[in-house]
């Protein structure tokens, strides 16, 4: 199968995750938008390293993994503590500054 | 099927070794130290740690370029400066941090609690901000020595990341402090998502992750130029977010002003260094060749960025928004030297970097001094007639204003010669009068609060000035003298920069 059809995939799922960050609400959605625009990043590396022929895109694929559990782990808890003093986890009630 | 060990040149990455170790050991101390003692033995911890790094810089100064690391990490001129100056700026923004009572005693705690009510009670404050703290310079540290796209993205992430939590961490106004955490850290993310899938693509189009081959591969024609073009527009949305260039700027004011102050001193000063480290790394290795692709770009987003800073922070009415605003407009003057393209927009970028940070540090550390019962005073109307409260500190809030204005006699105004003259010399006329223009518009509101303080009588008495301790002392002091004598006697560091400052390619 061609790989350039890969690439498509991944441009639609990036852009999927970047128009979820903008339209969603909730903080949550909005950081697994996030999470699907590294997914997609992902399978492009993978893709050009078979294009290429070379490891190091399957290899930054890995990296990316690894970064994205720590942003899940800081993502989160920002959010956890967000939602205990507010009981509420939408963005859009995150307004208090810029007033 | 056998593997070789990597060669690591240990020497080479002595700096930020000792940065990551110092702050690995922090974390232990954090753990098993007891309360009363673990905030003199972190301070401790990571002020030797600077110190001892700043040493490993300054020996590595006479030697020659190398890269390190199999290739991923190169250490060069500018690299050792960028290091050099991040460190300088570390260790007074430890002083800031260890001084004041700026942090929450438990940031987990709801606020209001009475959780939160008896950790502050009993002493058992946390002291995670040293840590966190460390390891972000270590990742600021990486990120302009970065040489393939695997080390930039993960600098990146290490830097950014203690940064998310350490904006949430304020003792008072917790609701505002978590708010800009979120807001940093769900725009932060999204910024690094552009990042990434831009090197994808540029990997996709040079076949190697390393800049010097993407530059080879744009020298010499790659194979898709739309996959160069993707690249380059995604990755370079991720690092003018970073640099908060206008129109990607909407966080800077909203962070700056909810994080604890301390904080905001540091990440306005030293993120800087680091990611425009880390842009004129990109531009000037990896993309050079391609500069007729990005520069109209480019020069749209430093206009747009410079005039955004400039006008919009004549509104603001709170002096860390004012500041933010400001370091918005900065941006905007730091992209001219980026665009310059030239060994000279390379030196003038790297000397306004240090003067800017250092004006930033101490006009940040003046703002934690006034306050009322409450905590730290910001509203600008509220800081009319502080000279004749203190004249101390307005005249040195004032010092740093004009340094930010670029008025002569101040390190501003040569950051600003050089890097406008770099500018017109390159023959990018349009962004050095975009650049002067609003320089004038920002002249004006830093001239306007100067006037408030002084010219103007206080309405306000529950507003105090608090005497400030040695550490913020020493920092307002090496900070106000350091931006007077790089405006007097620029010339030794502009020498030192200009001997060091070539790219390894």
């Amino acid at each position: 199968m061609n790989p350039t059809n890969y690439l498509y995939l991944s441009a639609i799922l990036f852009s999927i995750g970047a128009v979820g960050v903008v339209v969603r609400r909730n903080a949550i959605v909005v950081f697994m938008c996030i999470e699907l625009m590294l997914n997609a990043a992902n399978l492009a590396f993978v893709t050009f390293a078979k294009m290429n022929g070379n490891l190091e895109g399957q290899v930054i694929a890995f990296f990316t993994m690894v970064v994205a559990a720590c942003e899940v782990v800081v993502g989160l808890a920002i959010i956890v503590t967000i939602f205990r003093s507010r009981r509420s986890a939408s963005v859009d009630d995150a307004s208090l500054l810029s007033r | 099927m056998t593997f070789q060990a990597p060669s690591l040149e240990y020497g080479a990455l002595a700096p930020m070794l000792v940065i990551f170790g110092a702050a690995v050991i922090a974390v232990i101390v954090e753990a098993f130290i007891s309360a009363k003692h673990r905030s003199a033995i972190q301070l401790a911890i990571a002020l030797g740690a600077v110190v001892l790094s700043f040493a490993q810089v300054l020996n590595l100064r006479g030697t020659a370029t190398a890269t390190a690391a199999t290739n991923s990490v190169v250490v060069d001129g500018p690299v050792l400066f960028m290091q050099g100056t991040i460190l300088v700026l570390a260790f007074f923004a430890f002083l800031l941090l260890a001084d004041t009572d700026a942090f929450a005693a438990q940031a987990s705690a709801i606020p209001g609690s009475s959780e939160e009510r008896v950790a502050l009670q009993t002493g058992k404050i946390q002291t995670e901000i040293y840590p966190l703290t460390l390891f972000a310079v270590g990742g600021m540290m990486l990120f302009p020595a970065a040489n393939d796209l695997i080390t930039l993205f993960v600098a990146l992430e290490v830097l950014s990341l203690p940064l998310y939590l350490m904006a949430g961490l304020s003792r008072r106004r917790r609701l505002l402090s978590q708010e800009a955490a979120l807001k940093y850290f769900l725009l932060g993310a999204y910024s690094s998502a552009f990042f990434l899938f831009g090197a994808a693509f540029l990997y996709g189009y040079a076949g190697d992750v390393s800049l010097s081959s993407i530059g080879a591969a744009v020298n010499g024609g790659g194979t898709n130029e739309a996959f160069l073009l993707i690249g380059m527009i995604s990755l370079s949305v991720g690092l003018l977010f970073k640099v908060g260039a206008a129109p990607f700027h909407a966080w800077t004011p909203d962070v700056y002003q909810g994080a604890p102050t301390p904080v905001t001193a540091f990440m306005a000063a030293a993120t800087k260094v680091a990611a425009f480290g880390a842009m004129l790394r990109i531009f000037y290795v990896a993309l050079g060749g391609a500069v007729w692709t990005w520069k109209p770009l480019i020069t749209a987003v430093a206009i747009l960025t410079m005039v955004v800073g400039s006008v919009i922070a004549i509104a603001q009415r709170d002096v860390k928004r004012m500041l933010a605003y400001s370091s918005i407009a900065h941006a905007g003057f730091l992209l001219t030297g980026v665009l310059a393209l030239s060994q000279e927009g390379l030196e003038s970028a790297l000397f306004y970097l240090a003067t800017y940070g250092f004006s930033t540090l101490g006009a940040f550390a003046l703002v934690t001094l006034v306050r009322d019962s409450s905590g730290e005073v910001t509203d600008l109307n509220r800081w009319v007639g502080l000279a004749k409260r203190s004249p101390g500190v307005a005249l040195l809030f004032a010092t740093f204003l004009l340094s930010f204005a670029g008025i002569p006699l101040t390190a501003g105004f040569i950051g600003k010669f050089t890097i406008f003259t770099a500018a017109y010399d390159s023959g990018n006329i349009a962004v050095v009068v975009a650049g002067v223009l609003s320089s004038a518009i920002a002249a004006f509101f830093y001239i306007r609060v100067i006037v408030m303080m002084f010219f103007t009588d206080a309405q306000d008495d529950t507003v105090t000035v608090t005497i400030p301790s040695l550490y913020t002392n020493l920092t307002i002091w090496i900070a106000a003298i350091a931006t007077i004598v790089l405006g007097v006697f620029p010339a030794p560091l502009l020498d030192a920069i200009a001997s060091l400052a070539v790219f390894v390619r």
